[in-house]
């Protein structure tokens, strides 16, 4: 194949073409279906004029309306709301700071099988949560888990409840099982971090006499406040989105006992495609989205101006 | 040298090297323990799995029928044949389309290129996701419910911003001497990429599959709700099915979960020194 130029060509095509397959899937597919979202929640469905079927019709914000002013909508709105909150901080304070410390230890240069514990810290992370959920069914389950058993032999059986059927606890449970599925994800953001600090500049530190704790606190960890900030976001993006599939997969559509693990993805779930009793609703559905698009957006608005801007110092 | 700043780090370090591999090697258990019940059970009768759940397999509890039934007869293998297809074909398009994006958007100025580069990435601040309502009717509408085409289109948008990011991120530090000097050569910009960008990209395109297949694979939330249908299910949602029904083959289940695991886990054991690699190099500067 011999291309013979005869100028420089004029219109470079070739940029469009390596664009534009990425552009329009992504538009199409993405961008498009959130933007529609948004307008859909503006509009709600009536029964069409002939009779038969119904017909969508401008309502302003009359469905945010609803989804804060009827009790029904308001106060499913505001657990699930509640309830993303709690899961969101108990991941910031028990996941991640479970993944630094194991992060640390696994960067230790003299440390042996550091890739080894590696591998087995990121594990679960690569199983799918019907796996996770079935496993810890398994473990946890009061009619035939193995928990009761174990702790029967440890004497301490009366300590046992049936953690994941408790409104008390069956969302910190829920949260303890996320956790050890995704501690890998931080783990491995932390790593790559705590690996990209020069080696000068821990050698530096220990010529002024600081040892290994403080070198941690002092010099690493101020170095990796930006991995720390992006931990940050994804956290709370994650705990949007993504927590639907473990809390779907463990305590079902209606995210029990009585919705105390019910989250905005199962809430967005139900509101959509209905579930039991309760009829789909497709504006209801877009208008829950949208609320969660703009919450998304509070944080990631948070995340740019305040966050990242601030830790651009210690970039080096 | 060497040995003696490492002894000097070791002594005074909070930490005996003993005292961290205690730690380290009690989380290993906490993270493995699980995956190894999965395993024994799989290996069980029913009675096996709910009598002793935590016991080894003996003569009168294992039972291989688990495997043999999934083989055989159920629809396992058309989940598996749906995901690999899924997962397949759309972390080929993410990676041809998304290196060939962020090519275009670090080799060449072009008037918007700023733009175009940001509004590409948005995708990873904004999950696809809360585009579900409308993304339902699209899908509809184009005629692709209970496709697995609507599933390897969307997993495509959803993967391209993390994979355009990571390109570009890695490109931007590769030098122009190399391109440049194939132009002299009078290579076409389309061989350019696929000859020189192509093979310079490899050590980041394992970071890229890696990350992309992994929510691929296990995606619960778009099988349900735009293929549900018997013929398109995945593994995930095959198996979640699955296991909500009453009598459950349980030893089928484990099977299932355990035969699922094998292609992440194959994956992620080829890549996973590229892995950190890739995000050293990528994510983290983000």
């Amino acid at each position: 194949m011999r291309t013979v130029k005869k100028q420089p060509q004029p219109r470079r095509w070739h940029i469009l073409v390596f664009i534009l397959p990425a552009f329009l899937i992504y538009t199409v597919f993405a961008i498009y279906p959130i933007v529609e979202s948004l307008r859909l929640s503006l509009y709600q469905s009536i029964p069409s004029a002939q009779g038969t079927g119904t017909t969508a019709e401008f309502a302003g914000l009359a469905n945010y309306m609803r989804l804060w002013g009827e009790p029904y909508w308001a106060e499913q709105f505001w657990n699930a709301l509640k309830n993303n909150f709690l899961l969101f901080a108990m991941h910031m304070l028990i996941q991640n700071p479970i993944a630094l410390a194991l992060a640390a230890l696994v960067s230790i240069p003299t440390l042996k099988g550091a890739a080894t514990y590696r591998t087995i810290f990121f594990l679960p992370t690569l199983l799918s949560v019907v796996i996770v959920g079935f496993i810890w069914q398994l473990i946890l389950s009061p009619l035939w888990g193995i928990t009761p058993d174990f702790m029967k032999w440890l004497g301490i059986r009366e300590w046992f409840k049936p953690w994941l059927g408790l409104e008390s606890t069956a969302l910190v449970t829920v949260t303890l099982i996320s956790i050890w599925q995704y501690v890998g994800i931080p783990l491995m953001l932390f790593y790559a971090g705590l690996l990209n600090i020069p080696e000068e500049t821990i050698e530096a530190a220990r010529i002024d006499g600081l040892n290994g704790w403080w070198i941690f606190w002092k010099v690493k960890l101020p170095l990796i406040l930006p991995a720390l900030g992006v931990v940050a976001i994804l956290t709370y993006i994650g705990n949007f989105t993504a927590s639907f599939d473990i809390i779907y997969t463990l305590q079902g559509g209606l995210a029990g006992p009585d919705y105390s693990t019910d989250v905005m993805g199962t809430f967005l779930f139900r509101t959509f495609f209905g579930f039991q009793s309760q009829l789909g609703d497709t504006y209801m559905g877009a208008t829950v989205a949208s609320v969660l698009f703009f919450i998304i957006l509070v944080g990631v608005a948070i995340y740019l101006f305040g966050v990242q801007r601030r830790l651009q110092r210690y970039d080096f | 040298m060497a040995s003696l700043t490492r002894k000097l780090e070791r002594g005074r370090a909070g930490l005996s090297s003993l005292g961290i591999h205690a730690i380290l090697i009690a989380y290993s258990v906490l993270a493995l323990f699980p995956l190894y019940l999965i395993l024994l059970n799989s290996f069980k009768s029913r009675r096996g799995i709910f009598g002793d759940p935590a016991g080894l397999p003996n003569e009168s509890t294992f039972s291989t029928k688990g495997y043999q039934s999934v083989i055989t007869n159920s629809d396992f293998p058309l989940y598996f044949g749906n995901s690999l297809v899924v997962t397949g074909v759309a972390l080929f398009f993410i990676l041809l389309f998304g290196a060939m994006a962020a090519h275009a958007l670090s080799e060449y100025d072009f008037p918007g290129s700023t733009f175009i580069g940001l509004y590409l990435i948005l995708g990873i601040m904004v999950p696809i996701r809360l585009g579900t309502v409308a993304l339902l009717k699209l899908i509809v509408d184009l005629n692709l419910a209970n496709t697995l085409t609507a599933l390897i289109l969307v997993y495509t948008a959803q993967g391209l911003p993390v994979a355009i990011f990571i390109f570009s991120e890695f490109l931007k530090n590769v030098s122009h001497e190399i391109k440049d000097s194939a132009r002299i050569d009078g290579l076409s910009e389309y061989r350019i990429f696929f000859e020189v960008v192509i093979p310079l990209v490899r050590p980041v395109i394992a970071t890229v599959a890696v990350f992309s297949m992994i929510p691929i694979w296990n995606d619960l939330w778009f099988p349900l709700i735009l293929s549900p249908g018997e013929s398109t299910r995945t593994v995930t949602l095959g198996v979640q099915k699955f296991v909500g029904q009453y009598t459950v083959d349980w030893g089928a289940v484990l099977a299932a979960l355990s035969v699922a695991v094998v292609p992440v886990l194959f994956m992620y054991i080829i890549f996973s020194k590229q892995l950190i690699r890739g995000i050293t190099a990528g994510a983290v500067k983000g």
